[in-house]
Order: C-alpha cells, then sequence, then structure tokens
C-alpha cells in the first residue's frame, strides 16, 4: 500500500514497510550515511542520517529521528536539512574527525558540512575504523561470522577471537569491500591472500592455472553452505569466457546444418 | 519436608489456614539480617552463634520460650549492621558482633532486658530501643519493602503467613484478567525503573499486541538489572522477599495472557539469583508457577536470565537482546517492545519494584494505592539513601514527600556538622539523573519535579553531597563511568561523552579555557538528541544540570585555577597552618611522599614542599589539631 507523507515541503509518495530513508532515496533527496548499506539491515549507529520528524497531530512536538530506522508513515512531516539535524550532523562529523583524523572519507564528508577541522581531542594512533559495523554485519549475514565487535564505549573495536587470525575466517574478503573508509586491509599475491592475520590459498583455474579470486575456504563454504555448482568455481573468467564462445561456436555451427542440440546428442 | 502441591484454590485457602492454626505466627522471632551488606560486615556469623545458644539451651526452656530465628533479608540500614531484631517486642540491636550473642539470648531472649549499649544511637546520641522509632524507620512507608526484613526469603510459608499469594488467589478466583488491567490502570502505577512510564498503558498495548498475533503470545519481563552507581533497592527486594516479585508477575501474565517469563538478574548479585532461583522453585512445586496454576487453567513460568553486568543490558532493547543471548546492544525504539521485544514478541518490562507493587495493588485496591503520594505519582518509591548523611540505607517513603523530608527524615541529617559539612546538592537518578542544589530541597519528589527541576527520578539512587564535594569533580566521574558502560554502538554516546570526559578532565586539571563550557553544551545538545538509546539520551544530564545549577565552579575552576571545595588536585595546595600546629609529628609518617619537612617537637614548625607534595589529603585527615589548609 502506498501513502504519502511531506519531506522537505515536498509531497512524496511512500510505500509501506519502507524505512524513511528508502523513500528519500527513491526521491533523489540526498542524506548522507555512513554505516547503511542495502546488503544488511540498517543499524542506526553513525547517526549522521537523523531527519527531524513531526505530524499534524503532534502538537508541533518534532523529534529527531534517524531515517535508516525510522518506518515511513502517512501524513509524516520530515525535515531533512533543518538547523538541528545540521547540528548533530556537524558535531557527528567532528567527532568522527577527531576519531580519524586520517580518513579522506572523514575529512571529505566533515568538509561538505563546513568542518574543516576537529574541535575535539583527537585520538592518539588513530586509525580508519569509524566502528559503522558494517563488516561486522556483512560477515554474519554473507559468510561466517568470524570477526565480531569487542569490548565496550571507547574501548569498543572490531576484533577476532582472542585477537589472534580468525579461525572461522573465509577470506572472501566482504569486510574490507564494504568498509566505507578502506580501513580493513588485504593482500592478495599470486596464489596467496592474507587477512586479518590469516594466510589462504587461492584455487587456481581448471584450465589454464591461473589464480581464481576465490580462496579453497570460501569455495568450500559456497558449494557446502550455499549449495553452489562447483563448477562455477572451476575456471577462471576468461577461459570461462573461452568455454561459453566455444558452445555459441558449436551452435552456430549446428544451426548452419539445420540440426539441433538435441539430434546431434540422439544420433 | 512433605511436598504439598496446592491441585486448587480450596487446597490453597485450606494449607494457609492450617498454617495460621498452626502456632507459627504467634511464635517470637530472633530475625538476623542476611543481606548482602550484613553479611558483608559478619552477619553469617552471627547466625550461626545465635543457632549455637538457642540449641544449647536446655530442651524445656525452649519450648517455653516458644522461639524462632529467622534469617531474613535486608532491613535497608545495612550501615548499622549486622542487625538482630527480636519480634515481637521490636527490640532492634545494630552493630552485632558474634561476640554478642550469648549476651542477647540470656539478657534479652530469656531475661526481656533492652541491651542498651547495642542500640542505635540517634543525632542527639540517645539509645532507641524499637525499630519503628528509629528515626531511620519512623517516616518510612512501605508498601514495596513491607516483607524485608521480616521474613526468611528461603521460606515460602513465611511468605504466605504475610498474606503472600493472596493477591494471586484473589486474581484467579474473583478477577477476569480485565480486571487485574483496570486494577494496575487505575492505581496509575508507573515504572520504577527510571522513566515512570504508565504501566496500565504499557500493559494494555502490548495486550491488544498480542491479541492481534495469530497466536496469543506475550512475554513477561523483570528488570533487575540495577546498574546505578550506590543503588541497591532492587538487590535488597529481590533477596528479601523474592516471591512478591514472583506474584507479581504471574498475576502480570495473568493480566496480559503472558505465557513466559524471565527475571534479568545481573552476576553481580549472587545472593538475589540463590533466593530468586529457590523461590521459583518452591512456588512451582506447590502449585503456584507452571502448569495450570492452582487448577485454574492459566499456565505460566519463569526462568531466571542472568546477566555480565553491563549497565547498558538495563536498557530495555539491549536487555532483551542479553535475555536472547545477543551481544547486549540496544535497538532503536521506533517500534516498540510492547508490540515487538523479545524474541520479536508482544513484551511487557517492568523493573522489580514496579511488580512487587502489584500483588498489593490487587490485594488492597487502586484506591488505596492511589490514597498515597501525588496525583500523578501514586503510591511509594524506594531511595537508597548514601552520601554525607547521617544515616544511610534503603529508605521508602510517599511520593510527594519533599528531599527535605528524606534527607533530615531517615536521612538524619547531614553527617558532619562544620562548615564543610553543610548541604550543597542531592543527586538523584544515578547517572543518568542530575544534581539539584539547596534552593531545590523542597521541591516535591515525584516523577515530573524531579524532571522539570533538571534532574530524574531514575531507579532511586540518591547520593548527598556537602561543601567538600567538586560538582566538577561529581560531573566527570558520572561521566566516565558512562564512557565506561556506554555500549559503544552509536557515534555521539561513544564519542561525544569520551570527549566530554576529556574536557572535564582538562577543567579539573586546571587546563580548562573560558570557550570549552560553549563546546560542552552544545556538545551535549547532540548526545541528548542523536543518540540511539536512553543511556546515551541522558548521558550530558549530570555535566548540564552542575552547569546549570554551578557554573561558578566551573568559571572558578577555568578562570581562577581555583577548586572551591578543594578536592581537584592540580587547583589545591596543602600548607601547614603554624599557629595551630603543635609539633606533633603525626603528619610526617602519613606523608608517603616525603613533602613534609620538620621535626616533631613542640613549637618546632612545620611545612609542606609544593613540588614534592602529590595531595593526597593524608595529612590533614591525621592531624588532629586542624592544622593543615587545603587552598
Amino acid at each position: 500500500m502506498s501513502f504519502f507523507m511531506t519531506i522537505d515541503g515536498k509531497r512524496v509518495k511512500a510505500e509501506d514497510g519502507e524505512m524513511v530513508l528508502d523513500t528519500t532515496r527513491r526521491e533523489g533527496i540526498e542524506i548522507p550515511t555512513l554505516c547503511v548499506h542495502p546488503a544488511v539491515e540498517a543499524f542506526g549507529a553513525c547517526r549522521l542520517c537523523v531527519v527531524e520528524v513531526t505530524k499534524e497531530s503532534w502538537g508541533g512536538w518534532k523529534g529527531l529521528m534517524t531515517a535508516c530506522l525510522y518506518p515511513a508513515a502517512p501524513d509524516l512531516i520530515i525535515e531533512t536539512q533543518s538547523e538541528r539535524v545540521m547540528e548533530v550532523r556537524r558535531t557527528v562529523l567532528d567527532l568522527l574527525l577527531a576519531r580519524c583524523p586520517e580518513s579522506d572519507v572523514i575529512q571529505n564528508m566533515a568538509a561538505e558540512h563546513d568542518v574543516r577541522q576537529t574541535s575535539f581531542t583527537p585520538r592518539e594512533d588513530p586509525d580508519k575504523c569509524i566502528l559503522c559495523g558494517l563488516c561486522v554485519r556483512i560477515c554474519a549475514k554473507a559468510a561466517t561470522s568470524a570477526i565480531s565487535t569487542v569490548n565496550r564505549g571507547h574501548e569498543r573495536c572490531v576484533g577476532t577471537p582472542w585477537g589472534g587470525p580468525p579461525p572461522d575466517c573465509i577470506g572472501c574478503l566482504a569486510c574490507a569491500h564494504i568498509c566505507p573508509t578502506g580501513h580493513i586491509e588485504y593482500t592478495d599475491a599470486g596464489l596467496s591472500r592474507s587477512i586479518w592475520g590469516r594466510e589462504f590459498t587461492l584455487k587456481r583455474c581448471g584450465d589454464c592455472g591461473a589464480p581464481l579470486p576465490v580462496t579453497e575456504e570460501l569455495a568450500a563454504f559456497l558449494v557446502k553452505d550455499r549449495e553452489l555448482d562447483e563448477k562455477y568455481l572451476a575456471r577462471c573468467e576468461p577461459c570461462q569466457r573461452k568455454e561459453m564462445a566455444g558452445a555459441f561456436g558449436r551452435m552456430a555451427r549446428w544451426e548452419k546444418l539445420g540440426l539441433n542440440q538435441e539430434e546431434e546428442v540422439s544420433k | 519436608m512433605e511436598s504439598i502441591l496446592y491441585k486448587d484454590a480450596r487446597a490453597f485457602r485450606d494449607h494457609v489456614a492450617q498454617l495460621e492454626a498452626s502456632g507459627l505466627a504467634d511464635k517470637r522471632r530472633v530475625l538476623v539480617c542476611l543481606g548482602t551488606g550484613c553479611v558483608a560486615s559478619g552477619a553469617t556469623a552471627v547466625a550461626e552463634k545465635m543457632d549455637e545458644a538457642l540449641a544449647a539451651l536446655p530442651e524445656e526452656e525452649r519450648v517455653e520460650l516458644n522461639l524462632v530465628v529467622k534469617r531474613t533479608g535486608c532491613h535497608g540500614f545495612c550501615e548499622k549492621g549486622p542487625l538482630v531484631v527480636l519480634m515481637p517486642e521490636e527490640t532492634f540491636y545494630v552493630g552485632v558482633k558474634p561476640k554478642h550473642v550469648a549476651d542477647i539470648v540470656e539478657r534479652s531472649v530469656k531475661g526481656g532486658e533492652v541491651i542498651e549499649e547495642l542500640l542505635y544511637q540517634d543525632a542527639s546520641d540517645q539509645a532507641v530501643a524499637k525499630y519503628g522509632e528509629i528515626d531511620f524507620y519512623k517516616t518510612q512507608t512501605r508498601v514495596a519493602m513491607r516483607n524485608i526484613g521480616l521474613i526468611d526469603p528461603a521460606d515460602i510459608d513465611d511468605y504466605l503467613l504475610r498474606g503472600g499469594y493472596g493477591a494471586l488467589l484473589k486474581a484467579l478466583t474473583e478477577m477476569q484478567p480485565a480486571d487485574v488491567m483496570k486494577a494496575v490502570a487505575d492505581a496509575k502505577l508507573r515504572g520504577r525503573g527510571g522513566g515512570g512510564f504508565d504501566a496500565g498503558r504499557k500493559w494494555s498495548h502490548a495486550r491488544h499486541a498480542a491479541e492481534a498475533l495469530p497466536e496469543h503470545e506475550l512475554y513477561v519481563l523483570c528488570n533487575g538489572d540495577e546498574g546505578d552507581p550506590g543503588a541497591f533497592m532492587d538487590r535488597s527486594i529481590m533477596e528479601g522477599d523474592p516471591h512478591g516479585v514472583i506474584e507479581g508477575m504471574i498475576i502480570g501474565a495473568y493480566a496480559l495472557g503472558g505465557t513466559r517469563g524471565y527475571i534479568y538478574v545481573r552476576q553481580e548479585y549472587p545472593l538475589a539469583v540463590e533466593n530468586l532461583s529457590k523461590a521459583i522453585e518452591d512456588a512451582r512445586s506447590r502449585g503456584l508457577l507452571g502448569e495450570d496454576i492452582l487448577g485454574s487453567g492459566f499456565s505460566f513460568d519463569i526462568e531466571i536470565s542472568r546477566g555480565g553486568g553491563a549497565f547498558v543490558c538495563g536498557e530495555s532493547s539491549a536487555l532483551m537482546r542479553s535475555v536472547e543471548g545477543q551481544v547486549g546492544e540496544p535497538r532503536a525504539k521506533y517500534i516498540h517492545a510492547t508490540d515487538r521485544g523479545l524474541w520479536d514478541k508482544p513484551t511487557v518490562l517492568n523493573n522489580v519494584e514496579t511488580w512487587v507493587n502489584v500483588p498489593r495493588i490487587v490485594e488492597k485496591g487502586a484506591e488505596w494505592f492511589t490514597s498515597l503520594g501525588t496525583e500523578r505519582s501514586a503510591g511509594t518509591k524506594a531511595f537508597s539513601l548514601v552520601g554525607k548523611v547521617r544515616n544511610t540505607g534503603l529508605v521508602e517513603v510517599e511520593m510527594g514527600v519533599t528531599l527535605r523530608d528524606i534527607i533530615f527524615g531517615p536521612g538524619g541529617g547531614m553527617l558532619d556538622g562544620g562548615e564543610k559539612g553543610k548541604f550543597k546538592a542531592v543527586q538523584t537518578g544515578g547517572p543518568s539523573g542530575g544534581c539539584l542544589p539547596e534552593d531545590k530541597l523542597d521541591l516535591q519528589v515525584d516523577f515530573d519535579s524531579l524532571t522539570k527541576a533538571g534532574s530524574m527520578m531514575g531507579s532511586g539512587g540518591m547520593i548527598v553531597m556537602d561543601h567538600s564535594t567538586c560538582m566538577v569533580d561529581v560531573a566527570r566521574y558520572f561521566t566516565s563511568f558512562l564512557v565506561d558502560e556506554s555500549c559503544g554502538k552509536c557515534v555521539p554516546c561513544r564519542e561525544g561523552l569520551y570527549q566530554m570526559y576529556r574536557l572535564l578532565s582538562r577543567i579539573c586539571e586546571g587546563e580548562g579555557k573560558p570557550e570549552d563550557l560553549d563546546v560542552i553544551e552544545s556538545l551535549s545538545r547532540t548526545i541528548l538528541v542523536g543518540s540511539l538509546c536512553g543511556l546515551g539520551k541522558s548521558g550530558p544530564n549530570p555535566v548540564l544540570s552542575t552547569l546549570q545549577q554551578f557554573r561558578a565552579e566551573y568559571e572558578a575552576h577555568i578562570n581562577d585555577k581555583r577548586c572551591p571545595a578543594g578536592v581537584c588536585k592540580a587547583l589545591i595546595t596543602y600548607s601547614i597552618d603554624n599557629e595551630a600546629c603543635d609539633g606533633c609529628g603525626a603528619c610526617l609518617p602519613a606523608c608517603a611522599a616525603n613533602a613534609i619537612i620538620g621535626t616533631p617537637k613542640k613549637g618546632d614548625t612545620f611545612q609542606i614542599e609544593e613540588l614534592k607534595c602529590d595531595r593526597c589529603g593524608a595529612c590533614a585527615a591525621v592531624c588532629k589539631r586542624g592544622a593543615v589548609a587545603v587552598a
């Protein structure tokens, strides 16, 4: 079922079951986020997507809500750029800049909000992790929950069991690819891959022997847990293409001869 | 003991009547407090000694004395423990050591005499003999804590003799679930855990949500994760009256159509877990819990879920994740727990003190309950009164009394009679609350007045401070508590409170700048509105309330580099007033930094080397002549 809301003075159609952020994204209304990704459920950690929400019937009361988690509802009146909203966004970016002064993603986003220098004490020994939790969430959803956030409060960080190489990691790199600030590092060299202090061996192409972008552990996980046919993990992309081209070639020849595949086989 | 199972209401009534006729209730009682506080000061040995001393009496004398020793829960006056109370004469002995036991048995139990040296001394050093006459108890109204200290929490019959499970019987036999809902709504019972949310509204919302499901499913939860520094009301209730909590939950579940209940208790409360477990087991074996309760056809069971001691797990959504076995982190609550709480099913979560009020409301009626307290805050509230007052402990008063009534009533007034010992502020509501100054002493204590004044009721912590307390330091303490206890999920709370702590530390260390106060204020605004859960949304309160009420103290730290209370080490110096000093030299060995120069003889002058002095205050503490000055 669809209904209407008012966003920044504009009447906007929204769908039942979606969040305010889904509506604004569809409508092209820009709201900054750092912890949102379509592959995982909303989390509400970065607080950048706060918007001011009210309704005619609320008697003038306005609340700051995170757009990623606030369900769209009929007759909501939403402001995405009010002064209160912008103060929260600026302060959050200011705080993140103190946490990760070297992250270009944060620097740029802060600069877009007129925050060029943090007004707080920068972290000694900073890294680029903003604790958005995307890596942990994607690992839980798409892989094996090999990493997790550990500790509380300001000590919180993304970690592995007992700080060692994570035994459940399959080297899929989902965490590194989803990380918005490039904090999670990995290396691929020849047949070896390393991430989170673990070494992996990449599979080889069954035809040409070139390294595949898939570790042995990831291949085993996909086949066993996700029931993927092994044949999709047997060749590299060029060799798959070559095979495909071969198949198309054969089909073209058959067609010329007025045959189809079944007849060929039945012969 | 033979096992008793009440297969219906009649069996229950018969057994209670039997208990009442058995003479158990008429026995003289020796109550030995075995609450956590008294155990810490040695009550276990006292109880053992008491057993021994009474067992050693000749048989006929024991029969004649008609005596029973009860190991009870907390009386709330832990500071004076171990406590021994003789009933029915109400003789109240404080600070009892094993060596006093023989005397108590000989002179008091047998001789009927009152032993003066074991009595409580009031402010004018007068010994007070009776429980009810002690200033600490005189002005209390005990509803939630009515059984604590008077019954053995491990003995279900003790609870039955106090009318226990009578309210459950009444609910099951005389009331429909809707009647119970109405009684709670009419009583205007508000949540005692912090927010003061209307329990009736919460219940009816959850019931409607459960009714809309294809299969009626609803969880009933009890929040026993009390984590405010210095607060221990809920612990004492769970330890001292576990059946009260359980009965409240069963009645709630009957009203709500609840299928299953959980009591979430923090790991640091082992005695509460022990007593609750025993109580659940006993209630179950009697047929008061489990399948077909008292033959009514209604079934409900309770499990204990133990927390790991994270403060944030007292927040409802984090608590539910923790019960589910996940990491205790809050979720956004745009969808209420009454719709989708524990395992995404409608859930009612109330605090220990709220649940224990439910049987009283059912038993005595909503009208009785609303006759206590104020129009909008009905009933009583338990506080743990601590800090610089004469009597510290658990206090339960009608809502609507003033802060002054509490501090100078049960609290017995300020501890230290001197200039520095005068009242300065009272902190209510724990780390989410605020500090109220002297001009707020006549403020009514109820949910709305405290919130309006910039503090909050919270779960009922109350810390009284005198002029030896630095308010900037207090704000820094609470902020550092929250920095440690924030789960760290959202940016404003994790990073914001940490930066707030840095700013406050800087001010305490004498490096604050005038513009810091503006930064604190604007940062507070973002943390207040931008955080994910209640911990962050109330996190700046200790700072904001002290800044609002004691701004001059902040300014003295920043502008004059001075700590008026003499607490912040970087801003104070110790010196010796040689006029007052008599050269006794007691300060010399007390000083770990060897910063005092002088030889102990009459007339010699002493000096403190400022560079060496680490401002621990040990010299001032040992000086009998008050010759060590702090400035």
